[in-house]
C-alpha cells in the first residue's frame, strides 16, 4: 500500500505548484510597495551642499505642514526630464519641496542646480547613500509625500509628469492639508 | 488573402489534430489495425496544414505585409531580410506557430521513420503528439492569432526589438523550441507505455534517439542563448541565473537524467517508472517554461508578451497535461514489472546517483525561480533570487556528479569493481592534482583560489578520466597499434558520442570555473590617446567616430589591443546604436578571442566634461570564456554522434523486432559493448 502512495507524491507536489500558480497569476510581480508607507519618516542626519542654503539636515524639516520629498542626483537622466515640473510645483508654492541628492558628488549637483535652476527648499547631500537605502530607494527619481505628523503617505517612482501631479500628488497633498 | 490562407490552414490543422488524437486511439484500444493507421496520414496531413500556416505568416513578413497586426508590431521595411525572418518567431503568436511546426515535424518524423514501432506504441504516441497539438492550436486560434488583419493598414511597422536583430537570437528560439517540443516525443512515448502497461528495452531503444535529438537542441540553443547574452549585452557575462534562462536549464538538467536513465532502460530493464515519471516531468517542465516566460507571473530581463489571458490559457494546458499524466503515472505506474537487480557499485548504480543529483539540482533551480512567486503568494514581501543562491546550491551538487561522472563509465553493468576502476584511473588523479597544484601556484595561491583551483582540478579529472575509458576500451598501449585501431573502429558510435559528451562536460567545467574565478573588469572614463591596461594588455583609445547603419546610427570607438610587449594584436572598433524603430540603444561589445581568454572592450555614454572626445569604456579580461563554447559544442557533437548509432538507425529493425517477441528477455550480448 504505502508503495502506491509513493506514486501519487508527484500529482500532490504537482497540485500545490498549481494552486500557486492561480495566484500568481493575479499579481504583478513588477508592483513594488514600499515598506515605509505608513511610517514616520527615519531618522537621519546629513550635511548640505556647501554654499547652499537652507539645508535639510534631519527629519524635523517634515513635521508641521505637508511636505515633498525627491531624490535625485545629477546623473540622472530622468531627473532632468522631471525638472521642470518640480520648478512648477515649486512655483505653485502649495508645499514645500526638500531634496536629497544621492551617489553624486557636491560640485556635480550644484552645478547640475545652477544649470537647470534649483526647485528645492531644503537640500541635503547623501555622502554614504546610507540615507538611499533607509528610504528604500530603487532608482532615481523617487518622490515621498510626507503627512504634517511626518508619516510617509505615498511614494512615486519615477519623474513626475503633468498629469502625475495633477491626478495624483496635488489632490492626495490637499487632502492632507485639510484636517 | 495569403494571411486568410494561413488562418484557415491552422483552422484545418485542429480538425485533423483531433482526427489523429481520437481514431488511432480507439483504434489501438479495439485492436482495429485500420484505425490505428490513420495517425500516420494525419500526421502528414496536419504538417502540411501548419506548413501552410506558417509559410503564409513567414510571406506576409518577407513582403511585409503591415495589414497584418503581427507583422506591423514586429517589423520594419529597413529591416534586413533575415531578421524579417526571424521576426516570424520573435514575437509571441508567431513563436507559438513555430512551437506546432515543430510538433508537427515530430509528428511527421514518427509517422516517415518509425515504421518498426509496434502498431499500437505508435498508434498510441502519435495521439498524444495530437492531443498536445491539439491544446496548443486551441490556444493560438482563441488567445494569440498571427493573422489578425488591421484596417486601414499602417504606412511602416514599429520595427523588431533591436536586441533580438541579431544572427545568435535568430536561431537560438527555433532551437529551444527543437528541444523542448522534442521532450514531447519522450513524453508521449511515455504515455503510451502507460496505457499499454508495458515499458521494455525495445521502448527505451525508441525513445532514446528522440530524447537526443531534443537534448541536442536544447544544448545548443541554451548554448547560443547564453554566447549572445555575453557579446550583445555588453556586460561580460555568460549566465545570470534569469528566470528565463532557469526555464530553459531546469528542463535540460531533468532530460539530461531522462538520457541517462533511458540507457538503464535499453540496457538493464530496470528503473522502469522512474524513466516513465522523468519522460513526463521533463515535458512538463517545459511547458512550464513557456507558462513562465509568457504569462507574467515572474520578472525577467526577457519581458516576452506577457497578458494574463495567455496565462490562464497556459496554465490550463499546463494544468491538463500535468495532472493527466501524472494521474495516469499514479495508477498504472505501480503495475511496471521491474526489471535485474544491481549493487550500489555498478554502471547502474553510477548512473541513477548521476539522476538523484541532476533531478535535484533541476528542483533546486525550479525551486529558487519559483521562490519569488511563492514569497509574494504567502505575503513574505517581494523578494528576488539572485546567483549567490544559485551558485551556493548548485556546485555541491556538481562537484560530486562530475567526480562520479569519470567513475561511472568503468565500472561494469550489475556489479563494478570500484578499486579496479579507480587503478585504472590514477592517470586521471594524478593529472587532477598535477592542475589543481599549478592553477593554485599560478593563480597567486592565496585562500580564495582554493576553490577555482579545486574546480580546474576536477575539471581535468573528468577530461583524463573519459579519454582514459577511451584508451581502456581501445587497449591503447596495451596490444599491438593494429589490434588498437580495429577496436577504435569497432567502438560502437554511442560510445563515442559519450567520450564527446563528456570531455565537453569537463571542457564547459573549466570554463565555468576559470571565468568565473579569474575574470577582472576596469570601468573608466577614457579620451583620445588615454591607456588603460588590464589582464595583462593595454587598451589605447584612439576616439570614436559617428557611423551610419542600415537601421541605426552608431558611435563606433577604436582602440588598439597590444599584449604585454607593446605588440600591436588588434585593432578593435566596438559600438554603440541607436535604432530608430522601435527608438532604443544596444552596445556592441567588440571581442578579440586568442583561443583561450577574451578581450572584451564596450563603448559608452560621451562624457563632455573630462574633456573633448572622451568617452566611458569598459573592459573584461575574460579567461576561459571560449571553453564554455567548446564544452557546448563537443557536448552537442557527441549527441548527434550517437545519434548515428547503429541500434539507432533506419532500417535496422531486425533486432527490435525479436525484442518484441520476447520483451522479457533483452538481447544483452549485442547491447553491451565491451563485454568484459
Amino acid at each position: 500500500m504505502m508503495r502506491r502512495i509513493i506514486y501519487f507524491l508527484p500529482l500532490l507536489v504537482v497540485a500545490v505548484l498549481l494552486v500557486f500558480f492561480i495566484d500568481g497569476l493575479q499579481r504583478d510581480p513588477r508592483k513594488l510597495p514600499s515598506v515605509l508607507l505608513d511610517r514616520p519618516v527615519p531618522a537621519f542626519a546629513l550635511e548640505g551642499l556647501p554654499g547652499r542654503d537652507p539645508a535639510l539636515t534631519g527629519k524635523d524639516a517634515f513635521t508641521g505642514q505637508v511636505t515633498l520629498l525627491n531624490f535625485f542626483g545629477s546623473w540622472c537622466v530622468a531627473c532632468l526630464q522631471e525638472h521642470a515640473m518640480l520648478s512648477r510645483i515649486q512655483a505653485e508654492g502649495l508645499v514645500p519641496l526638500h531634496g536629497i541628492a544621492f551617489k553624486d558628488q557636491p560640485e556635480d549637483t550644484l552645478r547640475w542646480l545652477e544649470r537647470h535652476g534649483d526647485p528645492y527648499d531644503r537640500v541635503g547631500y547623501d555622502t554614504t547613500n546610507r540615507i538611499a537605502i533607509e528610504f528604500g530607494i530603487t532608482g532615481a527619481p523617487e518622490t515621498f509625500v510626507i503627512d504634517a505628523a511626518g508619516v510617509i503617505q505615498y511614494k512615486h517612482v519615477g519623474p513626475i509628469t503633468e498629469q502625475v501631479w495633477a491626478q495624483t500628488l496635488r489632490p492626495l497633498i490637499e487632502d492632507l492639508s485639510t484636517p | 488573402m495569403i494571411p486568410e490562407i494561413g488562418h484557415y490552414a491552422l483552422a484545418l490543422g485542429l480538425c485533423v489534430a483531433l482526427v489523429q488524437a481520437i481514431v488511432p486511439m480507439v483504434g489501438a484500444h479495439r485492436n482495429n489495425l485500420a484505425l490505428m493507421e490513420l495517425a500516420r496520414p494525419a500526421s502528414v496531413a496536419l504538417f502540411l496544414t501548419i506548413g501552410v500556416a506558417f509559410a503564409a505568416l513567414t510571406h506576409s513578413f518577407i513582403v511585409s505585409d503591415f495589414s497584418v497586426s503581427n507583422v506591423f508590431q514586429n517589423s520594419h521595411t529597413d529591416k534586413p531580410l533575415l531578421y524579417k525572418i526571424s521576426g516570424v518567431w520573435g514575437n509571441h503568436e508567431g513563436s507559438l506557430l513555430l512551437w506546432i511546426l515543430i510538433l508537427a515535424v515530430f509528428s511527421l518524423a514518427v509517422a516517415l521513420f518509425g515504421r518498426n514501432l509496434p502498431p499500437q506504441l505508435r498508434a498510441r504516441a502519435l495521439a498524444m503528439q495530437a492531443m498536445i497539438t491539439v491544446g496548443f492550436l486551441l490556444f493560438i486560434l482563441f488567445t494569440s492569432n498571427p493573422f489578425e488583419r488591421i484596417d486601414p493598414a499602417p504606412l511602416n511597422g514599429r520595427g523588431l526589438n533591436p536586441l533580438l536583430q541579431d544572427p545568435g537570437l535568430a536561431f537560438h528560439p527555433p532551437m529551444l523550441y527543437l528541444g523542448y517540443v522534442g521532450f514531447s516525443m519522450a513524453f508521449s512515448f511515455a504515455i503510451a507505455a502507460l496505457i499499454e502497461g508495458r515499458v521494455d528495452a525495445a521502448w527505451a531503444r525508441w525513445v532514446r534517439p528522440w530524447t537526443l535529438v531534443a537534448w541536442v537542441f536544447l544544448t545548443l540553443g541554451i548554448a547560443l542563448g547564453s554566447w549572445w547574452a555575453y557579446y550583445e549585452l555588453g556586460w561580460g557575462g555568460w549566465w545570470y541565473w534569469d528566470p528565463v534562462e532557469n526555464a530553459s536549464f531546469i528542463p535540460w538538467l531533468s532530460g539530461t537524467a531522462l538520457l541517462h536513465s533511458a540507457i538503464v532502460v535499453e540496457k538493464r530493464d530496470t528503473l522502469k517508472s522512474w524513466t516513465i515519471l522523468l519522460a513526463i516531468i521533463t515535458f512538463s517542465l517545459s511547458l512550464l517554461g513557456t507558462f513562465l516566460v509568457r504569462s507574467g507571473v515572474l520578472t525577467s530581463v526577457h519581458a516576452f508578451a506577457t497578458d494574463p489571458t495567455r496565462g490562464v490559457f497556459i496554465l490550463l494546458l499546463l494544468a491538463i497535461t500535468v495532472v493527466g499524466s501524472l494521474s495516469l503515472y499514479a495508477w498504472r505506474a505501480p503495475q511496471l514489472k521491474s526489471g535485474g537487480v544491481f549493487s550500489p557499485i555498478s554502471r547502474e548504480g553510477s548512473l541513477l546517483l548521476n539522476n538523484v543529483l541532476l533531478s535535484t539540482a533541476s528542483a533546486t533551480v525550479l525551486l529558487g525561480t519559483l521562490y519569488p512567486l511563492f514569497a509574494d503568494v504567502l505575503n513574505l514581501g517581494k523578494v528576488s533570487v539572485g546567483p549567490p543562491f544559485f551558485n551556493a546550491v548548485f556546485v555541491p551538487l556538481m562537484v560530486p556528479m562530475i567526480l562520479v561522472m569519470a567513475v561511472g563509465p568503468m565500472l561494469a553493468w550489475k556489479r563494478g569493481d570500484a578499486y579496479g576502476a579507480a587503478r585504472r584511473l590514477w592517470l586521471a588523479l594524478v593529472a587532477a592534482a598535477g592542475v589543481f597544484v599549478a592553477t593554485y601556484i599560478l593563480a597567486g595561491g592565496s585562500w580564495i583560489d582554493v576553490g577555482a583551483a579545486f574546480g580546474m582540478g576536477i575539471g581535468a579529472w573528468l577530461l583524463l578520466g573519459t579519454l582514459v575509458e577511451w584508451a581502456e576500451r581501445v587497449h591503447l598501449f596495451r596490444a599491438s597499434p593494429t589490434t588498437t585501431i580495429k577496436r577504435a573502429a569497432g567502438l560502437p558510435r554511442a560510445a563515442y558520442g559519450m567520450t564527446l559528451a563528456h570531455a565537453g562536460t569537463a571542457i564547459l567545467v573549466m570554463g565555468v570555473v576559470g571565468n568565473t574565478a579569474w575574470k577582472t573588469e576596469s570601468i573608466q572614463v577614457m579620451a583620445p590617446g588615454d591607456v588603460v591596461e588590464i589582464g595583462g594588455v593595454s587598451y589605447l583609445f584612439e576616439g570614436a567616430e559617428r557611423v551610419e547603419g542600415p537601421n541605426y546610427q552608431a558611435i563606433q570607438g577604436r582602440f588598439h589591443l597590444r599584449d604585454g610587449d607593446g605588440g600591436l594584436i588588434a585593432t578593435m572598433e566596438p559600438e554603440k546604436r541607436r535604432y530608430s524603430d522601435p527608438p532604443m540603444a544596444t552596445s556592441e561589445a567588440a571581442i578579440q578571442t586568442d583561443g583561450v581568454t577574451d578581450f572584451y572592450a564596450v563603448i559608452g555614454d560621451p562624457s563632455p566634461e573630462d574633456g573633448p572626445g572622451a568617452y566611458v569604456t569598459r573592459f573584461y579580461h575574460e579567461p576561459f570564456v571560449p571553453f564554455l563554447w567548446y564544452g557546448t559544442l563537443l557536448m552537442g557533437l557527441g549527441g548527434i554522434v550517437s545519434l548515428t548509432d547503429r541500434r539507432h538507425r533506419v532500417g535496422a529493425p531486425t533486432r527490435s523486432r525479436s525484442r518484441v517477441a520476447a520483451p522479457g528477455a533483452p538481447a544483452e550480448a549485442a547491447a553491451t559493448p565491451h563485454a568484459r
